[in-house]
């Protein structure tokens, strides 16, 4: 851990590729995580999210490519009690009480965290006498959000922790999750919630049909969908010759405004300013992560598109 | 990290089974009273009835109480427990010694249980009789420990409770729990099963003071390779797909 020459890495896949009968489920998924570093997958149903997940958490063998988890085995890092996950689906075992369970889970790990504090934190202090059976859907995935938690382990994996907790139990949870990125651990976590990858992940991960098609922050990603839009004051010049200015996509005309859609919103203002000099109220406008989704995991390039050559 | 509390919860959790628990403790009381209550002063195999009976049917009580056990593995899968289980640092080797030290644990109230019934028939054994029957049927149930874990791990969710209930009764029947139907070739296929083992511990102990060298060879033999197709079960069942 002391090399000073080698970039510490906390996650490193290559290449993942995985399909199930004739689904493909991951084709080719490179990533690349640091140790203490938040990021958030996301993409569409069927995307390949939690078949990657399933992968660095050990429990699938990938057809192709290979995982490293702080620079071990999948499985290795998960016996060292290094790894806390909560998969996408399941829940808590029956016949236990929900504070049993988060002991249970708490006794599997070298340095857990004191599970009344993981209860009160996850909001599961309220039902932890009852029944693992008699819970709500979203009371259940409490509980398993704090069994992930509960374990202090440095690399924390959530298959869409916050799915049917309502939203104040979700605006917690990214509470709590704040308090473990804080101190230092790997957080990976797939999410429809684009708000939630917005807010919460130093980095997004944006995977549509297996692969990866933008990875980087939010703000990376949504300038990269192209999605930002100019206003301005601007009459008597045609809308043809607004078109033909570098990074400029489409151009509408409402009276004397004018809606400039760019790829490249920094050359489109630099070249607008440049030729008409005269353009007054001049607005950038970013594009939402909505928008950016929408259109990097857009099917445009028809179902499932193989690239060639690689 | 040192697998006591799995263990602990596991034994915790096959006794709060309550309804797998009740059912498979009071059928054989039941069966016992039924057929042991109306013959208390016949006879079968030189030995009183009651004490006969009482010996196949805790036999049969224990067996249908550890394969039971088993099958609570079907749950914990479609819950999703053992795929959770799979990514904690929890030792494959912990998970079945928890396993089978919990299957062991339900043995015990289900061969007391008979015991006791055969005490309020008249059953009258010393100390030294009562352990020895005890430690034969413990060591014969071992195979059938390692039945419920293969069971539980390869039978779907929905079947498993008819595949326990077959495979008790099955075993149960040929090994001579309920009595011996067989002679000639068939027996000395009987005695290949544990189950026959199993069915005439209490006569072994009270008459032989032990199993023959045969009985032992043939329980170590079904163990040890059940123990091998259950770690093979097992891996077949939380292996990387
Ligand atoms: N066990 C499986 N057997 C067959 N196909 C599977 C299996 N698991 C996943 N798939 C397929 O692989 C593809 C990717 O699935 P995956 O579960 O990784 O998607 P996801 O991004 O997590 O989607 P969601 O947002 O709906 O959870 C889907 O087309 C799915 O149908
Ligand atoms: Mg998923």
């Amino acid at each position: 851990m002391s090399a000073v020459d080698v970039e510490m890495v906390g996650v490193k896949a290559i290449d993942l590729t995985k399909s199930y009968g004739s689904v493909q489920a991951v084709s080719g998924i490179d990533l690349s995580i640091a140790p203490g570093e938040t990021v958030a997958l996301l993409g569409p149903n069927g995307a390949g999210k939690s078949t990657t997940i399933d992968i660095i958490l050990g429990l699938s063998r990938p057809d192709r490519g290979s995982v490293s988890v702080f620079g071990v085995p999948p499985a290795s890092a998960v016996r060292s009690g290094w790894v806390g996950g909560m998969l996408q689906s399941g829940f808590p075992p029956d016949l236990l009480k929900v504070r049993e369970f988060v002991t249970l889970m708490a006794s599997y790990y070298p340095h857990p965290l004191r599970v009344d504090d993981v209860l009160r934190l996850t909001g599961a202090q309220e039902f932890a006498d009852r029944w693992t059976k008699k819970l709500s859907g979203g009371q259940a995935q409490r509980a398993r959000v704090a069994a992930a938690l509960v374990g202090n382990p440095d690399l924390v994996v959530l298959d869409e922790p916050t799915a049917g907790i309502d939203v104040e139990g979700r605006h917690e949870f990214w509470e709590v999750m704040r308090g473990v990125a804080a101190q230092g651990k790997t957080v990976i976590f797939a999410t429809h919630y684009l708000e939630e990858a917005d807010a919460f992940a130093d980095r997004i991960v944006l995977i549509a049909r297996g692969r990866i098609v933008a990875d980087g922050p939010a703000t990376e990603i949504k300038a990269k969908a192209g999605s930002r839009s100019i206003r301005a004051t601007l009459p008597h010049v045609d809308v043809e010759s607004l078109r033909a200015l570098p990074g400029v996509v489409a151009v509408e005309r409402h009276g004397d405004a004018v809606v400039l859609s760019c790829s490249d919103a920094d050359a489109a203002l630099a070249s607008l300013f440049a030729t008409f000099p005269e353009v007054r109220d001049v607005e950038a406008r970013g594009g939402t992560l909505e928008e950016a989704f929408l259109e990097l995991t857009g099917d445009e390039n028809g179902p499932r598109a193989e690239e060639t050559g690689r | 990290m040192s697998g006591a509390t799995h263990v602990r919860y596991e034994i915790l959790r096959t006794f709060r089974n309550h309804r797998s628990l009740v059912v498979t403790l009071a059928l054989p009381l039941v069966l016992y009273y039924s057929i042991a209550g109306g013959n208390r002063h016949a006879t079968s195999a030189g030995i009183s009835f009651p004490l006969y009976f009482m010996t196949g049917m805790a036999a049969y009580g224990a067996m249908f109480a550890t394969v039971s056990t088993g099958g609570h593995l079907a749950v914990d899968r479609s819950r999703g427990w053992t795929r959770q289980l799979r990514i904690t640092p929890l030792r494959a080797r912990t998970e079945m010694v928890a396993k089978v030290l919990a299957a062991y644990l339900v043995a015990l109230p289900a061969l007391a249980l008979l015991f006791l019934a055969g005490v309020t028939l008249g059953v009258h054994l010393d100390a030294a009789q009562w352990f020895e029957m005890t430690g034969l049927l413990l060591a014969g149930l071992a195979p059938f420990i390692l039945m419920g874990l293969i069971l539980g791990h390869l039978v779907p969710g929905d079947a498993l409770v008819p595949a326990v209930g077959g495979l008790v009764v099955v075993f149960a029947l040929l090994g001579g729990v309920f009595g011996s139907f067989f002679n000639g070739a068939m027996l000395a296929f009987t005695k290949l099963l544990p189950s026959y083992w199993l069915a005439h511990a209490g006569k072994a102990a009270l008459v032989l003071g032990d199993w023959p060298a045969e009985g032992w060879i043939l329980v170590a033999v079904w163990t040890v390779v059940l123990a091998f197709l259950a770690a093979l079960a097992y891996r077949r069942d939380t292996g990387r797909v």
